[in-house]
Formats: structure tokens, C-alpha cells, sequence
């Protein structure tokens, strides 16, 4: 196994096949740590992560909070509206005074694109992305490939068919470059106005009518519809998004028997999806917000394992995972 | 009577069509023939200058001095420091400061402050409309009084076309062109760098080359309607060139500059998301650069400029989205346009070079400056074209450090900048 590099995780564009692989691999193994009475390891046991939630978030902070809870470590929560950046005080100086309290990790989610970047540029702590603007979501990305991977058991010559608002998409955006890196067909399905054809030079197909492409489809991502003011410039309302582009039960009895339905949450029954299929049983959302917890594990315990330049080889990871104390 | 005399140097000056080795004569700080020179009293300042190209002193249209109100970032002391540091004798301020310079008063606060700061010449442009909120008329007359040499919202774009027109047609009775910061709003939103497969990638919001190009053609088409000169700042795209080259062969009076950055760094550059690259209007594609400079060449572009824009360190050291937009400019734009244009490309010869800094910026705006003819203001710029230097921006002479060229290798600088007569930078 090749040694895991990096303290931060700011984003998929960078990573290789490799270091993909390495987080889902890891993630495999600290996946049934929520499936036993006591749900703690030691592996970040005296760590301190900090949930920086400049843009609020009440699914993913929970899922980071409880990652890192279950590996041990301490966890403090800054929500924006509560924090001193309402009185002016810029990112750089939150970051500084956190560094000054020893924060080992900060989870960092802004509206802001290169946010987390800019952070992980000025702190020896471990910085993860957990959404910067538009950019990128790379543990959303994460716990979707191992969704896939964990029910087709591979992710290379999948076809993944991404639908809904790309353009403002930090979940898109990753889900492109996890999935092309590791070998899987993408295409992208939208209103020319949310997806244009710029993005074919990521190595995708683009798609305006959904019907073409659900019977070739492995997985359908349904991205959820923001529906506010702005917004109305690019597509004229909800109505007409989910006419043209929802997962209707017509729509889906296009789909491969074993076609999985994918969505990052929080859904909006009845707009991006049918209600009942939401709950059916080729929907894996729920599957997506289990793995999340074990792939946000994998990463806070890589990135922490990286500071400093010590090299997380991998040869502790089983062990870790199975609640025993690392060998020196 | 104070004499000067630069013997030896390649003597560039568009305006006369000169150029050739010789000498350059200078009597109580007027440009004087070689008899007047004979005929003076006074011990004479003799400058070596073979070697060396000598031009009549360069002229940028369009700088960001800061004052009044953002004199953190820059003052016109510091600002005209940095100016001569550059090799111009000359620059042209804009009204975006705080407050706007949008009234007489506003024009002679700044003229005081130029008369007792500035080391350089620096010439007032006043807003076209109040505040520059696009909205009212500023007293453009009373402020052609008081010396402006041009309006312009930069900074802000007039969206309003009708309202537009009124200023030019009225900018008109003053023999002063209106020079424009091309930007639809509506078209641009909230853009912050180039729309493209860069923004695409990064997630960024794009400002489209489109919302540039729509103004460029209000332009026209109101140039040609009212008569009246248009000037367009900082183009940065294909398109733009593409429809001003069309214009000017039908006679219409519209005119363009182009800054270095837009012809020396691409989108890519934002990969990291530095605001460092974070300019407006943005930088674009190498398709762009290419147009930009055949645009240079073939002679549709008839002005260079820097858009000297100072901020703070810590005003540029926040995220992407919420960085001002801006650079430096002023100690690197010769030595950046001769690099790419002059030595690499070979896209203009160094006359060219010399008279979109001399000669085409005085036409323009009516300035008796750019020029190396007897009676002339002894305005001169004396540079080596072929010093091989690095850029240091810790050693600017700007109060600001906001230029994405430091330690960049360049070639040819100016030597010595003389204003009146008197040297005010010299290596």
C-alpha cells in the first residue's frame, strides 16, 4: 500500500486512482465500527477537530461530528451566524486564533471557492473540504464511489449518469473527477443553462432529454434543485425542472433492473424524485449517509496521520479499525 | 537658466517621426534646439546616453492613485514615485476614490495635492455621473475648468445607453473624450474570473467575454451616433478587437488600450485560486492574447496603460470571491510590453512601442506632452532595452505589493526619467 501524503483533503482534482482507492479501502475497513455496541476507536484519541461551518449544514457537520467522535477525538462546532466572522473578522484570523488553540483538524465548509485552500495553505492543522462554493465536496464524492463500489464491487466501466443543476454543483463537480479517475462512463443530463457543454472538456457526455439515457444508466445521481431568485435567470421554475428532468415511475421503468438511485440529500420529494421511489429499493440514499460516516472516518484518520510528514503507510489501518492501539 | 543635454542615444519621437542617433536639448525645462541650447547661459547637465533609447516621457492613461480616501493603499506621492520609477513623466488618475472626484471642488482638492505631492505630471479625469452610480450627469463643464482631461465611471460601467449618449454628446462641447471600463452588468453578474473551462473547473462564477464585447459595441455605435471620441479601457478579449477594427475602418472615433497582464498571463494562473491573478476586466485565454496582440500590430489597439490598481496585502489575502480586483503596474508595464511585443513577438518595432505610449495618449487626450519638439515640456524617458533585470516587488516604490510579476526575469527598463527638465528616478 503506498503511503498517504497529504494533511488536507481539499479536493478530488488532485488526487490519482490510487490515493482514491487508498480512502475507500480504508473507509471498507472502518465501516462496521458502527455496527458494534461500543462505536469508538482510539485512532484520534487526544486529537481535536473543529467543525468550521461557514456555510451552514446540519447533515454533514453531524457526519463529520460523528466520524471523528467515534475515532476518539474532540470535537468543537462554529457555525458562521454564531461566529466572530458576523463581526468582520476575516478567515485568515478565525484560522490563526484556532491554530492558537491547538485544533488538530478543521472541517471547513464556506460559500467561497478555494476557501478550504486557503486555509491548508496557512495551518499545520489537517484541513478537509467539506464544501468550498461551487467547487468541490470531495467526501460526498468519496461515500458515492464507495456506495457504487460496495454494491457493483467495482466503479471502472460503470456508466453514471449525474443529473440535475451542475454548473452550481460542488457535488458534480467531484463525483466527475472521482469517477473518470477510476475508470466509470459519465454523463451529465440537465438544462442546457445548468450544464453547458463546457463541461465535455472534463472527458463527459452531455445529455438534454433523460429518457436517452436512463436504459444505458448503472447509477443515477439526482442532484437536488435549488429553487432561489437567482436561480430562475438559468431555468423557469420547479414545475417545469421536474416535467422535463425528474425521476418520475414512468421515467424509471427505463431503468436496468439493477440500476442504483442515487442523491446527496436532502431531497425534495416530488421534484427531483418521486416520492415512493425515494424509499424504493433500488434507492441507496440511505446507504450513502452510513458510508459517509466510515469514508469521513478513513479521512480525518489519513489526513491527521499525515501531519508532520509521517507516512501513513497503511500497515496500522486493520488493526486501528479493529479498536487496538497502534504499535509505535 | 538650468541646460541640459542627453547626447548619444537612439532618439525615438513619434510625434516628429525622428528617429535616429543623436542628442536631445533641454533649456529651463523646455525641449530647445541645438542654437538655443548655444545661445543659453548656465552651466549645462551633460547625460551619456549611447546606448540607450531616449523618447519624449512616457504616458499612462490610466493609474489608480487612491487619493482621496484609500490612501492605505496608495497616495499620489507614492503612486507618482512608483510612476517615475517606471519610466513616465506623465499619468492619468481616475475618479474612483473616496470620495468620487464627481464635482469642481473634488478636482481642485486633487490638483492642490498633485501640485504639492506628485513628482510626475499627473492629469484629473472626473466621473461621468454622480457617486458613479450611473445615474446623473456630473458638472462635466465646471470640471473641464478645472482641468479634467477626460471622464469616466471607471471602476463602474454606465449601464443606462440613453444616459450614456447625454454624455457624450455633451462631453462633446469640451473636446474631451469619454473612456469607458467596458461591463455589462447583466451579462457579467457576479463574475470574478474569466467564464470559461477554467471557471467551469474551479467552480468559480464567470465574467464572459460577451459582457465586455456588448459594451464595447454601445460604444461604437454611440461614437458614431453622437460624433464624439470614445475611448475603451483594458480590452481583454478577441472579440473586442474584432469589432473595434471594424469600426475604425469606417471612421468611427473610438480608440482602445490594452494592459500587459492581459497579454502575459491566462485564466490558468487561477488554479490555486490566488487573488494575486484577480483583475478586472479578467484574464483570459491564449486565444485572446493572440487577438490582443495582432490587434497591437496591426494597429487597432492605439494605447497602452497599466491600470495601476494598488490594495492592501490584507485586502487581497482573503478567499477568491471576496478579493478586490487589481494590480500593480506601473514599474513593470514598460518592461512586460517590450518583453512580449518588442523582443518575442516582434509584434510592433520600438517606435510603435514609443508612440502608443507618446504620441497616441496626447492626441487622445488633447495633453501637450508626448513629444520631443522645441518648446515642448522637457518630459523624457530614457531606457536600455536590453538590461536584464528581476522584478522585486518589496522594493516598489508603491505603498502596495499586490503585483503578480515578482521575481518574473525581464528585459529593458527605464534608466532615467526627467520631468521639466529635473531627473526624478534615475537606476
Amino acid at each position: 500500500m503506498s503511503g498517504w501524503r497529504r494533511k488536507d483533503l481539499l479536493d478530488i482534482r488532485s488526487l490519482d486512482a490510487a490515493e482514491i482507492t487508498r480512502i475507500l479501502d480504508t473507509a471498507e475497513a472502518f465501516k462496521q465500527v458502527g455496527t458494534r455496541d461500543v462505536k469508538k476507536v482510539p485512532a484520534l484519541r487526544g486529537r481535536t477537530m473543529v467543525n468550521f461551518f461557514v456555510e451552514p449544514s446540519t447533515r454533514t457537520r453531524t457526519s463529520f461530528e460523528l466520524a471523528a467522535l467515534r475515532l476518539s477525538a474532540d470535537v468543537v462546532n462554529i457555525a458562521a451566524t454564531s461566529s466572530s466572522l458576523t463581526k468582520g473578522e476575516t478567515l485568515k484570523d478565525t484560522a490563526r486564533n484556532l491554530e492558537a488553540l491547538h485544533a488538530d483538524i478543521i472541517v471547513l465548509r464556506h460559500s467561497a471557492a478555494g476557501a478550504s485552500k486557503f486555509l491548508a495553505e496557512r495551518l499545520a492543522a489537517s484541513v478537509i473540504n467539506a464544501g468550498d462554493g461551487a467547487h468541490e465536496h470531495p467526501t460526498q464524492a468519496l461515500l458515492d464511489t464507495f456506495t457504487i463500489r460496495d454494491r457493483f464491487k467495482r466503479v471502472a466501466g460503470l456508466h453514471v449518469v449525474i443529473v440535475g443543476d451542475i454548473l452550481f454543483s460542488r457535488v458534480a463537480r467531484s463525483n466527475i473527477w472521482a469517477l473518470t479517475k477510476l475508470g466509470a462512463k459519465v454523463t451529465l443530463v440537465g438544462p442546457s443553462t445548468l450544464v453547458p457543454r463546457a463541461f465535455e472538456e472534463f472527458g463527459v457526455r452531455v445529455e438534454r432529454r433523460i429518457e436517452d439515457v436512463l436504459p444505458e444508466a448503472d447509477v443515477v445521481n439526482l442532484l437536488r434543485i435549488q429553487h432561489e431568485r437567482q436561480k430562475l435567470e438559468y431555468f423557469p421554475g420547479l414545475g417545469e425542472y421536474t416535467n422535463l428532468f425528474g425521476l418520475t415511475k414512468k421515467r424509471a421503468a427505463l431503468l436496468k433492473e439493477d440500476c442504483l438511485i442515487m442523491h446527496p440529500g436532502p431531497i425534495n420529494r416530488g421534484v427531483e424524485i418521486d416520492s415512493d421511489l425515494a424509499d424504493s429499493g433500488r434507492s441507496v440514499i440511505l446507504d450513502q449517509v452510513t458510508n459517509g460516516l466510515a469514508v469521513r472516518m478513513a479521512v480525518l484518520y489519513l489526513c491527521a496521520g499525515a501531519q508532520g510528514g509521517t507516512k501513513g503507510d497503511g500497515s496500522q489501518d486493520q488493526v486501528i479499525a479493529a479498536g487496538k492501539e497502534a504499535t509505535v | 537658466m538650468s541646460k541640459l543635454v542627453i547626447r548619444g542615444g537612439r532618439v525615438i519621437d513619434p510625434a516628429s517621426g525622428r528617429d535616429e542617433i543623436g542628442d536631445v536639448f533641454c533649456v529651463d525645462g523646455r525641449i530647445a534646439t541645438a542654437e538655443e541650447f548655444e545661445v543659453a547661459n548656465g552651466v549645462s547637465t551633460n547625460l551619456d546616453a549611447r546606448g540607450r533609447v531616449v523618447t519624449p516621457g512616457l504616458i499612462d492613461m490610466h493609474v489608480h492613485l487612491r487619493e482621496p480616501g484609500q490612501s492605505a493603499k496608495e497616495t499620489i506621492k507614492t503612486g507618482s514615485e512608483a510612476a517615475a520609477a517606471g519610466g513616465f513623466t506623465s499619468v492619468v488618475c481616475m475618479p474612483n476614490t473616496s470620495p468620487v472626484i464627481d464635482d469642481p471642488s473634488a478636482v481642485t482638492w486633487l490638483n492642490s495635492r498633485i501640485e504639492r505631492d506628485a513628482c510626475i505630471n499627473v492629469f484629473p479625469v472626473g466621473a461621468i455621473t454622480r457617486r458613479l452610480a450611473g445615474e446623473e450627469l456630473t458638472p462635466i463643464g465646471s470640471m473641464v475648468q478645472c482641468g479634467i482631461v477626460a471622464i469616466s465611471d471607471d471602476g463602474r460601467c454606465v449601464q443606462n445607453h440613453g444616459l450614456m449618449r447625454r454624455a457624450v454628446e455633451y462631453a462633446r462641447m469640451f473636446n474631451i473624450p469619454v473612456v469607458d471600463h467596458c461591463q455589462d452588468y447583466s451579462l457579467v453578474g457576479e463574475g470574478v474570473m474569466n467564464e470559461g473551462h477554467w471557471s467551469c473547473v474551479l467552480g468559480l462564477a464567470g465574467w464572459p467575454a460577451i459582457g465586455e464585447e456588448m459594451m464595447v459595441l454601445r460604444n461604437i455605435l454611440l461614437a458614431e451616433d453622437c460624433d464624439s471620441p470614445i475611448h475603451c479601457q483594458h480590452m481583454s478579449c478577441a472579440g473586442s478587437i474584432r469589432h473595434i477594427r471594424e469600426a475604425k475602418k469606417r471612421g468611427v472615433k473610438i480608440t482602445c488600450e490594452v494592459c500587459p497582464h492581459h497579454i502575459a498571463l491566462t485564466d490558468e494562473t487561477i488554479q490555486e485560486f490566488d487573488p494575486a491573478y484577480k483583475m478586472n476586466p479578467p484574464l483570459r485565454t491564449q486565444r485572446d492574447i493572440e487577438a490582443l496582440i495582432e490587434g497591437i500590430a496591426d494597429g487597432t489597439v492605439d494605447i497602452l496603460a497599466s491600470d495601476h490598481a494598488p490594495h492592501c496585502a490584507y485586502e487581497k489575502e482573503v478567499e477568491f470571491d471576496y478579493a478586490p480586483f487589481g494590480i500593480l503596474g506601473l514599474e513593470t508595464e514598460l518592461s512586460l510590453f517590450l518583453n512580449i511585443l518588442v523582443h518575442e513577438r516582434k509584434a510592433i518595432d520600438l517606435p510603435r512601442l514609443v508612440a502608443m505610449f507618446t504620441s497616441e495618449p496626447a492626441r487622445l487626450l488633447g495633453l501637450d506632452r508626448g513629444t520631443l519638439a522645441p518648446g515642448s515640456p522637457a518630459d523624457i524617458t530614457i531606457i536600455d532595452p536590453d538590461v536584464e533585470w528581476i522584478y522585486d516587488v518589496g522594493a516598489s516604490k508603491s505603498l502596495s505589493r499586490n503585483s503578480p510579476f515578482h521575481g518574473w526575469e525581464l528585459k529593458g527598463r527605464a534608466v532615467r526619467t526627467i520631468v521639466a527638465g529635473r531627473t526624478v528616478f534615475s537606476l
